[in-house]
């Protein structure tokens, strides 16, 4: 039929099956209606599944925050840190085991505010791991407080008269720190950001990949923005450009908007293997 | 077989060797008189074991290293002193409370603060009890000669893997860097405990499983994908809001130090029996205890020491047994006096404390002049 | 009936006094069948201040590390001589270099005057070596250890291409004593 050829075959014919890699009896989560942590997490579970990882060679590490809780929902080997600490850990996992690959997920104020020291020197090593940052621009845990990428002039429970303070670039530190895969996505374009972990998880090194989402309980409501899916438009969806088009468009519609995709890559020696290689030399003598 | 090479060393390289001894094959740490020679002596001799060693951003980086190293599956140690100790405080508390075995040296120096970095301190003993907060079961070793650092390190490492926690090693800045001769024990010559391993079907495993006394632990990466955090958890380690079993898993840890301190303990009693005098000493302080102990009995006067090698748990047993004939009990301290109130607290006699916190050590004589008093 | 002889190397750091200290301490307990102890004290620098290093030697086992009845200490700056040599013990041994110590104390103990440090420079053409030359007037002066077990004990402490440096200035160090001792 003549008319048949114009209609789109959907891209994914079978649903995807989530339960694989969750810890069912661990669910419900404890993230807000609205939060887009779970969409996140969606796209991860996907990336793992494509990556060909098994579970058990999986460490999933995460500090103190509403992303860090998680690790409770998977089902992998699973870590649950102090605040700004995970990378610590994670480096400790992964040097004892370096057959293992390391995720760690982390939220704006863990990695950039508490554990902005681990941060930049675990990006220094390059040692090998994804380092997934939920950056939502708030503590949401404790109840809506300003972070070091909650931009200025927006409010918050400890900035009610508007945020005085300058933000993070969290992709450009990475990259200035030594980090060798630095990536951007959304909760938004959610095909994008499975590509980018699949790509970020494939890396042999330190990979950090910032993840623009929303809080729309504490954000949303303290910034009068009047819903999660209005939020997600303004954020992720107008706020970000693709590093793919980027030179494709005029000026004005790259004003003042984050990149979007991989960043930075480069190949540079991995710790990990640096200290093999130390090991083999001087074994034995 | 070989003749046993005599060594003379340093406390903080014996540290390290009774690390390496023990199994220890990972070390992480950050720069700190007067603990670095104990990173220093690893960075060259873990490689060579096919251990790792790590030169970490900060103290908190060093602390949360070795637990990650510890779950998945290796013997872990860091080093560090009185301003490192502060900041390791909150790795301490999760290590207790995750039961991560690991084995953290405090050499001592003079504080508050920066304080006196090159001189010798006893000022951490209270903080390594009550430094991380919460309740939590500690145990502090704290060993006074360079052989015995090797030893106790050993014995510390034991204790951690036996008793799935943290372990202490207090010595202070004399025993750190003075030398002595050692010897270095032959492989199975001392006693290495492993941790145990869950011989169940991972499916049926729990980290936290109340049935044992000390549960089982699994290394990360070997099939059993367990959870592990620093929250309240249930037996399974995942978090609970239920009252009963918050306030049973906190018991729980405790206990397990608790029911086992005949284990834990150690001292040495130098002349206590029916000594009329005591000087109860750890660390440094007691190797001048053990001198003025000798001198006074070659005067006549029934002078004893206890000396604690185990400070945490602290022996009241053992204090209360010593003090059983004793007119008055003394306590030397590089402090303003702070073990000399638990010994208050335990015994009936009079207790007199001496202290010092000029960077100097006690040496015999003031010691010797306290107890002379009571004679 | 057991003995204790307590030794203090003092001067700056960077002179070599923790060296010479371990270098005494093992002639004794390595090369030789006693006990020894080595501690040290000196400021949060790894260079300048003043430094000293202890040696406590015995036939039994040492409890107190720390010298507080001197037998015999070297002082190889001013500074370190004059805060430490209070505890140098009755008819105990000063040994000071003449060019850096100028202000002598006074005491009843024995003090030895040489210019260990210049000798060093002239002889040697290196002032680290001062502390060797220390070393080797010391075990002529006391003997607390024999000549062998100190000669092992500093060629073991040394590299390879500097041990016959070190084995001169040592002998050195004993013939100098030697010549001080005769002019008494």
């Amino acid at each position: 039929m003549s008319t048949a050829a114009a209609v789109k075959k959907p891209k994914i014919s079978v649903p995807f099956d989530y339960s694989k890699y969750l810890r069912k009896g661990k669910l419900p989560h404890i993230w807000c209606p609205g939060c887009g942590h779970g969409i996140v997490l969606k796209s991860l579970l996907r990336a793992i599944e494509k990556s060909g990882l098994s579970k058990d060679d999986i460490c999933m590490v995460s500090g103190i925050g509403c992303s860090s809780r998680t690790p409770g929902y998977v089902d992998f080997n699973t870590l649950h840190t102090l605040h700004g600490r995970a990378l610590s850990y994670a480096t400790g996992v992964k040097l004892a085991k370096p057959e293992m690959k390391v995720i760690v997920v982390t939220g704006d104020g863990d990695a950039l505010a508490i554990g902005g020291n681990h941060f930049i020197h675990t990006c220094r090593r390059n040692i090998d791991m994804t380092i997934l940052v939920y950056s939502n621009a708030i503590y949401g845990m404790t109840g809506g407080q300003f972070s070091p990428t909650t931009p200025s002039g927006s409010y918050s429970t400890t900035s009610r008269y508007g945020n005085i303070e300058p933000v993070f670039d969290c992709c450009e530190l990475a990259k200035a720190s030594g980090a060798t895969f630095v990536a951007r996505g959304t909760a938004y374009h959610v095909q994008e950001l499975e590509r980018i972990i699949l790509e970020s998880l494939k890396h042999k090194g330190t990979s950090v990949v910032e993840i623009l989402d929303s809080c729309p309980v504490y954000y949303g409501r303290l910034n009068k923005m009047k819903s999660a899916s209005q939020m997600m438009e303004l954020i992720e969806k107008n706020g970000t450009v693709s590093v793919k088009q980027v030179d494709k468009l005029p000026p004005e519609k790259v004003q003042g908007k984050l990149l979007r995709g991989i960043l930075h890559k480069e190949d540079r020696p991995e710790y990990c293997e640096e200290y093999q290689k130390l090991i083999d030399r001087v074994s034995g003598k | 077989m070989a003749e046993k090479k005599k060594l003379f060393m340093q406390g903080n390289e014996a540290c390290a060797e009774g690390a390496l001894y023990a199994g220890c094959r990972f070390y992480a740490g950050y720069p700190i008189t007067p603990s670095t020679e104990i990173a220093e002596y690893l960075s060259r001799t873990l490689p060579r074991v096919g251990g790792k060693f790590i030169q970490m951003e900060d103290e908190i980086a060093s602390i949360s290293a070795i637990a990650g190293a510890s779950l998945a599956g290796l013997k872990s140690m860091t080093a560090t002193s009185g301003p490192g100790f502060s900041l390791k405080q909150e790795g301490l508390g999760y290590a207790c409370m995750a039961e991560i075995p690991c084995v953290i040296v405090d050499v001592m120096r003079g504080g508050p603060s920066t304080g006196y970095p090159t001189g010798p301190s006893q000022s951490d003993v209270m903080q390594a009890k009550w430094g991380t907060h919460g309740d939590h079961p500690v145990i502090a070793v704290t060993p006074a000669y360079v052989q015995e650092i090797l030893h106790e390190t050993v014995r510390a490492f034991n204790l951690s893997e036996k008793y799935r926690t943290p372990v202490l090693i207090l010595f202070d800045e004399i025993v750190g860097h003075m030398r002595e001769p050692v010897m270095l024990p032959e492989e199975g010559e001392l006693e290495v405990i492993d941790r145990e391993k869950p011989t169940c079907p991972p499916e049926e495993y729990l980290p936290y499983d109340a049935g044992y006394e000390i549960p089982p632990l699994a290394a990360f990466g070997e099939g059993y994908r367990f959870h592990v955090t620093g929250l309240n958890h249930k037996d399974d380690g995942f978090p609970t809001n239920d009252p009963e079993m918050i306030q049973e898993g906190i018991k729980r840890i405790i206990r397990k130090i608790d029911n086992n301190k005949e284990d834990i303990w150690k001292n040495e009693e130098h002349y206590i029996d029916g000594a009329e005098v005591v000087v109860f000493a750890y660390g440094s302080t007691a190797r001048s205890a053990k001198y003025a102990v000798r001198e006074l009995r070659k005067k006549g006067v029934k002078a004893g020491l206890l000396r604690a090698l185990t400070l945490w748990p602290f022996p009241d047993e053992a204090l209360k047994d010593a003090c059983q004939k004793a007119r008055a009990v003394v306590v030397p301290e590089l402090n303003l006096g702070q073990i000399v109130y638990e010994v208050e607290r335990l015994v009936d006699c009079h207790v007199e404390g001496i202290y010092r916190v000029d960077g100097e050590p006690i040496n015999p004589m003031q010691i010797m002049e306290a107890m002379e008093k009571y004679s | 009936m057991g003995y204790r002889y307590e030794l203090r190397f003092s001067g700056s750091g960077g002179q070599g006094m923790i060296l010479a200290g371990i270098i005494m301490a093992e002639a004794a307990c390595i090369y030789e069948d006693k006990m020894a102890v080595q501690s040290q004290s000196y400021g949060p620098e790894s260079r300048g201040g003043a430094s000293k290093s202890e040696v406590v030697i015995s036939d039994e086992p040492i409890d107190y590390p720390k010298a507080t009845s001197i037998d015999c200490m070297l002082a190889l700056t001013q500074e370190a001589c004059s805060k430490y040599h209070k505890d140098i013990k009755k008819d105990g041994i000063l040994l000071v270099d003449t060019e850096m110590v100028a202000e002598v104390p006074q005491g009843d103990f024995k003090v030895y005057e040489a210019p260990i440090i210049e000798s060093a420079r002239e002889e040697f053409g290196k002032t680290i070596v001062a502390n060797i030359i220390s070393l080797g007037m010391i075990t002529e002066f006391t003997g607390v250890v024999s000549k062998e077990a100190i000669e092992k004990a500093v060629l073991a402490r040394v590299p390879e291409a500097f041990k016959d440096l070190n084995r001169r200035a040592l002998h050195f160090g004993f013939e100098k004593a030697k010549e001080l001792k005769g002019k008494e």
